[in-house]
């Protein structure tokens, strides 16, 4: 449309709705990077301008090198296993298999349920001795495992429950895609001798390209903004092991009160933010050349 | 101004300026309380309240339930910074430091100041009013004040041949006895653990602390400014947590406080440390003969001191204060203290709470309601500096990189040590 | 004889997983329904109960907290379908030089939600008074960007001569929008609506940071505020209130399955 916007619309149609978006968005990422260079203030001492103090005590940080390590094998492990078993279960509730209703049903319910219900549920399913994981395990004379309360199984214990929420969604995006595959070009394949798998590997994946992109990202920001299960389940422990970025902000403001060194690590998570964006609108950029 | 008009401004204004006197003496109290899902805690908490404000018609009072211990001290917080602070609250005796720094509490002494009032102060248990007290001054009440105690199955100590009336007091009897009272199936994995002690988290630091006391030393001092997390008192208390895991008396890794009761009711431990306020849990809910101990110690009996005392907020008026402090006055009056320990275990923060008949009956018929009582002359104050909840971080990550193996137990000290002293410098 | 075999070995495949899937959550939903010394025994004749719902209900005040939420999604959902509405019309319907600059301002809301800026949106929520109100924890969702994102997609495919035909009868700028754009993108915005309803009725970490008090929790909130306990947790309490709490979507989500499915699938492939 080439319509030319008047000074009275634009101020209805954006300037004020768009005012609450920034006032949210942006202007608290420019607050938080003015507040980064300032110390924690209390009553009894005032906060003052401290500089590059914060970011000094950033690199210093051993939690945070945890923390961020943390997070990368988080983010790298649930969002490939998520797109994976979401793809698996659309063909499995696509096919012409009898109670896909039921499966749909079973894969999309964890989806409709809130983080923190989740994390309930697992962290009593994950209860040594007396959960119903540690009750299976007795079944088959395997010795209970301590879940949550090993370094080495936390983590990925957490990271199982975000993909049993997530899955779920994604497998919904994916049946979407899936049942606009033109059926001809499957059938063209088969004719020529393509065995299933190759029909599936050769035909349907390039065509769930873009679910994919857009499912990855869903993953991405996911990943990131979901700390529900961390607050409720270990509160980033043991030993740091399941603390992601976002948890580890709301621990150091809101459990540690240290407004100051909780902007600082703001300002760190949106820049990381910012270069992951980057990274996949380069990404995005280049797969669009081979097009 | 008409005659009229003019006498019914003067009726009006007259009658505002009553009804404002009135109005001078009446507070609204909101009050913030910390309690666990326990279903009866909530109503006794409930019903004391509305006792109260029946007796009181002039003032009201909204108790208000805000999560547990680490919530509410947030929330109060939360809400003091915003201006819309409760008038009183029930929050950790540890948090005083925090408090007393972000100015929102007010020395109770300060408006206890009539003979009636200092009688009333004395009248708690010492060893409760040390951690609420700072520079001369008493900030805090005690209310729900608790230390951990050790609960044992007699049942499973008559099946390992051991004198159920006998529960271990040193470390090396725990070991001993844990070692008998461990069962494992045929194929050779533990269904019964002989003991369990939460090693996770504030809950562990907690027992930790009570380990620390019993070898002699103290986790922190009454000036808030020393954290003294890498003394051989510390070093030993890792020590005996490792021999547990090890000599398989206790679970390695890990341990969360709220699953702790439930296992050993589930019979997986054949005893734990945990908090006398989980007594009116237990005893509702055991299916087996159980008793009470002390914590076995490692050079005498130790224990630490937890919970909760009330707080009366500096963005107060008079009235409000005078009311909060009424109130409080009525909530750890005999009967009220009785009342709300009899209804979680918590130990009454006065000897004349004791002395009350529904208390006496309630001694006779739970005789392990008073093992929290005696141990209260072993047990010291609970970590608690400036800035607490950064500087406890470094003992919890001590404690658990420790238990999950993955420091050595002086190292990871050192490193707590270290950690705290830069946070504490500050105030030094 | 081979696709019979594949076909027996797929849907044993899809049984198990399905089955897998559905463990967790079935156990916890029979815990809420059987007594606290069942949840770590499981006992398949166990006596079914409802006492721990009771107890549940009475021991939070729950319908607050229902309440709440409804206010909370509400709120939330009318701000964002007009407020999302105009924005979008404004891109689609004008041109004006800053239009590029302004539509990858807003996308930013996308990577950068609320959430992550957690610190300071509060700090911002203290300073203009709005901690512990509805209103406050709506306020940073009332516009969205994935909205815009929605009804732009949408509203481009408005055929043009529509428009213009209105615009020849004489229809102004709301006119058209109210009369032509608006009915055309109906089932985005019922999508839209779906995906908007169950993100905050789950949204849990704002909210926690934002109330105070029972009267302006939310049900996640006030679910978390149930379950953590300082002494023993009982699972088949908690799992009744889980269970309460996110009945309502759940029984919803039963109901109209397909149509959430369709929707959800809308607003994905868009």
């Amino acid at each position: 449309m080439n319509n030319r916007l008047s000074f009275r619309l634009a101020m209805i149609m954006l300037v004020m709705p768009c005012s609450l978006l920034v006032a949210f968005t942006h202007y608290p990422t420019i607050r938080a990077v003015i507040n980064s260079f300032w110390n924690n203030g209390s009553s009894r001492r005032p906060s003052r301008f401290v500089g590059t103090e914060n970011y000094h005590a950033l690199l210093e940080d051993d939690r945070l090198a945890q923390v961020l390590i943390n997070s990368t094998i988080y983010a790298l492990g649930t969002i490939p296993l998520a797109i994976g078993l979401a793809i698996g279960m659309a063909l499995l509730v696509n096919s012409r298999l009898p109670g896909t209703a039921l499966m749909r049903l079973s894969f999309f319910m964890p989806t409709m349920l809130p983080m923190i219900a989740v994390a309930n549920i697992w962290l009593f399913f994950y209860a040594p001795g007396i959960g119903l994981a540690s009750q299976i395990l007795d079944l088959f004379g395997l010795p209970s495992i301590n879940f949550l309360g090993r370094t080495d199984t936390a983590l990925a214990s957490m990271m199982f429950v975000a993909v049993w929420k997530e899955a779920g969604l994604f497998m919904i995006f994916y049946l979407a895609a899936l049942q606009s595959v033109p059926t001809n070009l499957k059938d063209a394949a088969r004719l020529e001798g393509a065995s299933a798998f190759r029909v599936f590997w050769d035909v349907v994946m390039p065509l769930l390209r873009p679910t994919t992109i857009f499912v990855a990202v869903n993953a991405l920001i996911n990943a990131f903004r979901l700390v529900d299960h961390v607050i409720v389940m270990t509160e980033g422990g043991p030993n740091s092991s399941t603390a992601l970025l976002l948890y580890y902000i709301f621990e150091v403001t809101f459990r540690q009160r240290d407004f100051a060194y909780g902007a600082t690590l703001t300002v760190l998570m949106v820049f990381l933010l910012g270069l992951l964006a980057i990274f996949q609108f380069w990404i995005l950029n280049r797969k669009a050349h081979y097009q | 101004m008409t005659t009229s008009k003019s006498l019914a401004t003067l009726l009006g204004a007259t009658s505002l300026t009553i009804a404002s006197a009135a109005a001078v003496s009446a507070a609204d109290l909101e009050f913030y309380f910390p309690v666990g899902v326990n279903a009866p805690a909530v109503e006794t908490i409930q019903a004391l309240t509305d006792e109260w404000a029946a007796a009181n018609p002039q003032h009201t009072v909204k108790a208000v339930y805000a999560g547990n211990y680490e919530e509410t001290t947030t929330k109060a917080l939360t809400a003091a910074n915003a201006g819309q602070a409760p008038q009183v609250a029930v929050l950790l005796s540890i948090d005083l430091f925090t408090l007393i720094e972000e100015d929102v509490i007010l020395p109770i002494s300060d408006i206890a100041n009539s003979d009636a009032d200092k009688e009333w102060i004395a009248g708690f248990y010492p060893g409760f009013m040390k951690d609420s007290q700072f520079e001369g001054k008493t900030y805090a009440i005690p209310f729900q004040r608790s230390t951990p105690v050790f609960y044992y199955n007699k049942d499973a100590f008559r099946e390992a041949g051991l004198d159920p009336e006998a529960p271990p007091t040193t470390w090396d009897e725990m070991i001993e006895v844990g070692k008998a009272l461990t069962v494992k199936d045929d194929n050779g994995n533990v269904t019964r653990w002989g003991t369990r002690i939460p090693t996770l988290g504030l809950g562990g630091a907690w027992l930790f602390g009570g380990l620390v006391v019993s070898k002699g030393d103290v986790l922190t001092t009454e000036t808030g400014i020393e954290a003294r997390m890498d003394t051989p008192a510390t070093l030993a208390s890792l020590e005996f947590l490792l021999r547990l895991a090890e000599e398989e008396v206790m679970a390695p890794g890990g341990i969360t406080w709220g699953d702790t009761p439930k296992a050993f009711l589930e019979g997986q431990t054949a005893s734990m440390w945990t908090s006398t306020g989980n007594l009116a849990f237990v005893e509702e809910n055991a299916e087996f003969d159980w008793g009470v101990g002390f914590l076995p110690g490692g050079d005498g009996p130790g224990a630490p001191i937890g919970g909760g005392n009330f707080y009366i907020f500096e963005d107060t008026t008079e009235e409000e204060r005078e009311a909060a402090l009424d109130f409080i006055r009525f909530m750890t009056s005999p009967e009220s203290a009785a009342k709300w320990s009899i209804a979680t275990g918590y130990v009454a923060p006065r000897p004349d709470a004791w002395e009350t008949p529904e208390m006496k009956e309630y001694a006779e018929r739970l005789p392990q309601a008073l093992v929290a009582l005696d141990q209260l002359e072993y047990a010291e104050r609970e970590f608690a500096t400036f800035q607490r909840a950064k500087v406890t971080q470094y003992l919890v990550d001590a404690i658990e990189s420790v238990v999950t193996g993955n420091a050595e137990p002086a190292e990871a000290l050192a490193k707590a040590q270290e950690g705290a002293d830069k946070v504490l410098g500050d105030y030094q | 004889m081979n696709r019979g075999l594949n076909r027996i070995l797929y849907f044993t495949l899809a049984i198990t997983l399905a089955a897998l899937w559905a463990l967790p959550f079935m156990y916890s939903v029979w815990t809420a329904f059987h007594d606290e010394k069942y949840s770590a025994n499981f006992q398949l004749g166990a006596p079914w109960t409802f006492e721990n719902f009771f107890r549940a209900w009475q021991a939070a005040p729950f319908s607050l907290y229902f309440a709440n939420t409804l206010i909370l999604i509400t709120i939330v959902l009318v701000a964002n379908l007009i407020l999302c509405t105009l924005i979008a019309y404004a891109f689609v319907r004008y041109k004006f030089r800053w239009a590029g600059f302004l539509f990858a301002l807003i996308m930013v809301q996308l990577l950068i939600s609320p959430e992550i800026l957690i610190v300071e949106n509060y700090l911002t929520l203290s300073r203009i008074g709005l901690t512990d109100t509805i209103i406050g924890i709506a306020l940073p969702y009332l516009t969205s960007a994935f909205g815009i994102f929605l009804l732009r997609q949408t509203f481009l495919t408005v055929p043009k001569s529509l428009d213009e035909a209105a615009q020849i009868e004489g229809a102004g700028a709301w006119r058209v929008l109210w009369n032509v754009y608006v009915p055309l993108a109906w089932p985005i915005y019922l999508a839209y609506s779906l995906v908007s309803v169950s993100f905050h009725w789950n949204n849990f970490l704002w909210p926690l940071i934002v109330t105070n008090s029972p009267e302006v929790r939310p049900l996640t909130v006030g679910l978390s505020v149930f379950a953590t306990v300082d002494s023993g947790v009982e699972w088949s309490l908690v799992n009744a209130a889980t269970l309460m709490t996110t009945a309502p979507l759940i029984i919803a989500f039963i109901i109209f399955q397909r149509q959430f499915v369709a929707n959800f699938m809308r607003a994905g492939i868009k």
